[in-house]
């Protein structure tokens, strides 16, 4: 037996192949999809999440099975905590349900491929290039797609702005009302903790052509972490003004504000 | 009564010295009259097929439309980027094209298939994938040696749209590999060692060379003007295509992005030119679908068929 089956055998146990195997996602014949999913990579990166989600951030996640089992849909969570824990958690979360498990796409900032190595493996698990086509044929592909509104706006805030809700972008809510895609809103609690920003250092992000430089500590902080799914929301597809999208936004971000002070009352203590 | 026999129609395909073209003209031999043109050199493709080799830039390439009464063109010499000098590339594809337009326009040509590359559309990090065919073409902003492809699909367009008796077909191919094949992504694949940057595996489309000969084809005997994509609904990525072709992969620091350019110019390899590092880098995946649906067109050699071809011909006898 070599290394590679050993360590499989080991990562991968026979109950979480079935698993992953049994969600059929639309792959090509050597386990790609266009946007670079691997199956085979994907049962690694879910073995390690199940690590991180149930040892290290012990996550607790209410209402997962609110997302729709099929067809497309738009899950829209609050962003913090520097690096996209939150999204990975999430995407867990949804993948790891008992019934009807799905493997969501999670849009990621647009400076990810430029990072060798890691632009290809957060590929291979399924997350993609922020863009707004790849959501719309995503969309179209009928996948579950995890998008943050708020963008670098909100990984990127100081821990003196936790959960606070920066400005949303429309985009995602036009490709909904395209698509017929329902939104289900997510209150993420706890991320916030686990890399707590002091400042951001903009020349040095500048610098290094990344969208921002925390101070902080240099490691991942064990906070216990809440998700709080909301109920889909359904928006039709009428040729509406600008102005009425926006306040489309405003309901989501009103329902994601309720979900997080949700968590927040739920939260006992911060690790 | 007698029935009056059709007249087989007459084609030009160029490009006649091409792995690709041959395949297309062994597809279309026994149902049309070919004359095959090339601008490297003359090949012999039989008594029934004239075949000569002409610079499309010189006079006596009219000749050859006074002399045959063309009903179509299947226009596939295109000289790869990674061939000959910038200029010499520019005054083939372009001027060179520009002239077999005109001429076939003027000689009343009812039916023009025209061979791009997905090259045009230019490889980005902010590429989505699954790139349609109304998506802009970023490749002559990114690199003076891809302007040649760019001008010679615009040149194309124009043509498609002011004469629509030509009937132009557009076909933007992923990467063509397979047997004979000497572009350069099928040079890598049939390499013992290829270079890789370190840290970067685009997702890539390959199409089989006899699927795309009957896709061109296809394309030629549906008149159906347009521009599309030709890609089989099935991707991989740069380094495990290398690995399933049996080669050992190479890594070249890819970080600061200055340092691959310095060593891959100063490398100077054929199949692995600077100029399309990026796409090496990041993916170029189009989407395919319209071809396949407007011309009922269903790859039939799989992946790893193609990729099996490359791993057991490392070491050509």
């Amino acid at each position: 037996m070599g290394l590679a089956s050993i360590l499989k055998s080991r990562l991968i146990p026979a109950e979480l192949e079935n698993h992953i195997n049994r969600i059929r996602k639309p792959i090509g014949s050597l386990g790609y999809d266009p946007w670079g999913y691997n199956n085979e990579v994907m049962k690694y990166g879910f073995s390690l999440t199940r690590q991180i989600y149930e040892k290290y951030f012990r996550v607790e996640a209410t209402g997962v099975e609110k997302i729709p089992a099929d067809g497309p849909v738009l899950i829209v969570p609050n962003h913090s905590g520097q690096l996209p824990i939150d999204g990975l958690l999430i995407a867990y979360a949804l993948a790891s349900r008992k019934e009807k498990p799905r493997i969501p796409r999670a849009m990621i900032e647009r400076f990810f491929p430029t990072v060798p190595y890691l632009g290809n493996l957060l590929n291979e698990f399924g997350a993609v290039l922020g863009d707004p086509t790849n959501c719309a044929k995503m969309l179209a592909n009928g996948e579950a797609v995890i998008v943050f509104p708020e963008g670098v706006r909100g990984s990127g805030k100081l821990y003196q702005d936790r959960y606070q809700l920066k400005r949303f972008g429309n985009g995602f809510m036009h490709l909904a009302m395209k698509y017929k895609a329902p939104i289900v809103p997510v209150g993420v609690v706890g991320c916030e903790e686990t890399i707590p920003a002091i400042a951001n250092i903009k020349p040095l992000a500048r610098f290094l052509g990344i969208p921002y430089a925390p101070l902080a500590m240099p490691l991942v902080l064990p906070a216990k972490v809440h998700l709080n799914f909301g109920d889909p929301m359904v928006f039709d597809d009428l040729e509406i003004p600008e102005e009425q999208v926006t306040e489309r936004v405003e309901q989501v971000k009103a329902a994601i504000s309720e979900l997080i002070d949700t968590g927040l009352s739920e939260r006992k203590r911060l690790f | 009564m007698v029935e009056v026999e059709k007249s087989r129609p007459q084609i030009l395909v160029t490009g006649a010295a091409g792995a690709l073209a041959q395949q297309v003209i062994g597809r279309l031999r026994e149902d049309c009259d070919l004359v095959a043109v090339d601008f490297r050199e003359q090949v012999y493709l039989g008594d029934d097929i004239p075949s000569y080799c002409i610079d499309f830039n010189k006079r006596s390439f009219e000749d050859l439309f006074r002399r045959y009464q063309f009903d179509g063109v299947i226009h596939l010499g295109r000289i790869m980027s990674s061939q000959l000098t910038r200029m010499r590339r520019y005054n083939a594809n372009v001027l060179g094209t520009q002239k077999l337009l005109d001429l076939s326009h003027k000689y009343g040509i009812k039916r023009m298939v025209v061979l791009s590359t997905f090259h045009v559309y230019g490889a980005v990090a902010y590429n989505p994938a699954l790139i349609d065919e109304e998506a802009p073409l970023k490749s002559a902003g990114l690199s003076a040696d891809l302007i040649d492809s760019v001008e010679l699909e615009n040149l194309a367009n124009i043509y498609l749209w002011r004469y629509p008796d030509l009937n132009i077909t557009i076909l933007r191919p992923c990467n063509i590999v397979g047997p004979g094949v000497r572009n350069s992504i099928s040079t890598l694949l049939g390499m013992e060692r290829a270079p890789v940057l370190a840290g970067f595996s685009p997702m890539m489309q390959f199409i089989h060379i006899d699927d795309m000969a009957d896709a061109i084809v296809l394309a030629y005997n549906k008149p159906q003007r347009g521009i599309f994509n030709v890609a089989p609904q099935d991707w991989v990525a740069y380094q495990h295509a290398l690995k399933l072709c049996g080669c050992k992969r190479i890594p070249i620091p890819s970080i600061p992005p200055i340092l691959p350019r310095l060593i891959l110019r100063t490398l100077n390899l054929r199949s692995f030119p600077s100029y399309l590092m990026h796409f090496f880098k990041y993916p170029v995946v189009i989407d395919g679908r319209a071809f396949a649906r407007e011309f009922e067109f269903s790859p039939r050699r799989p992946l790893k068929e193609i990729f099996r071809f490359y791993r057991e011909n490392k070491k050509p006898v």
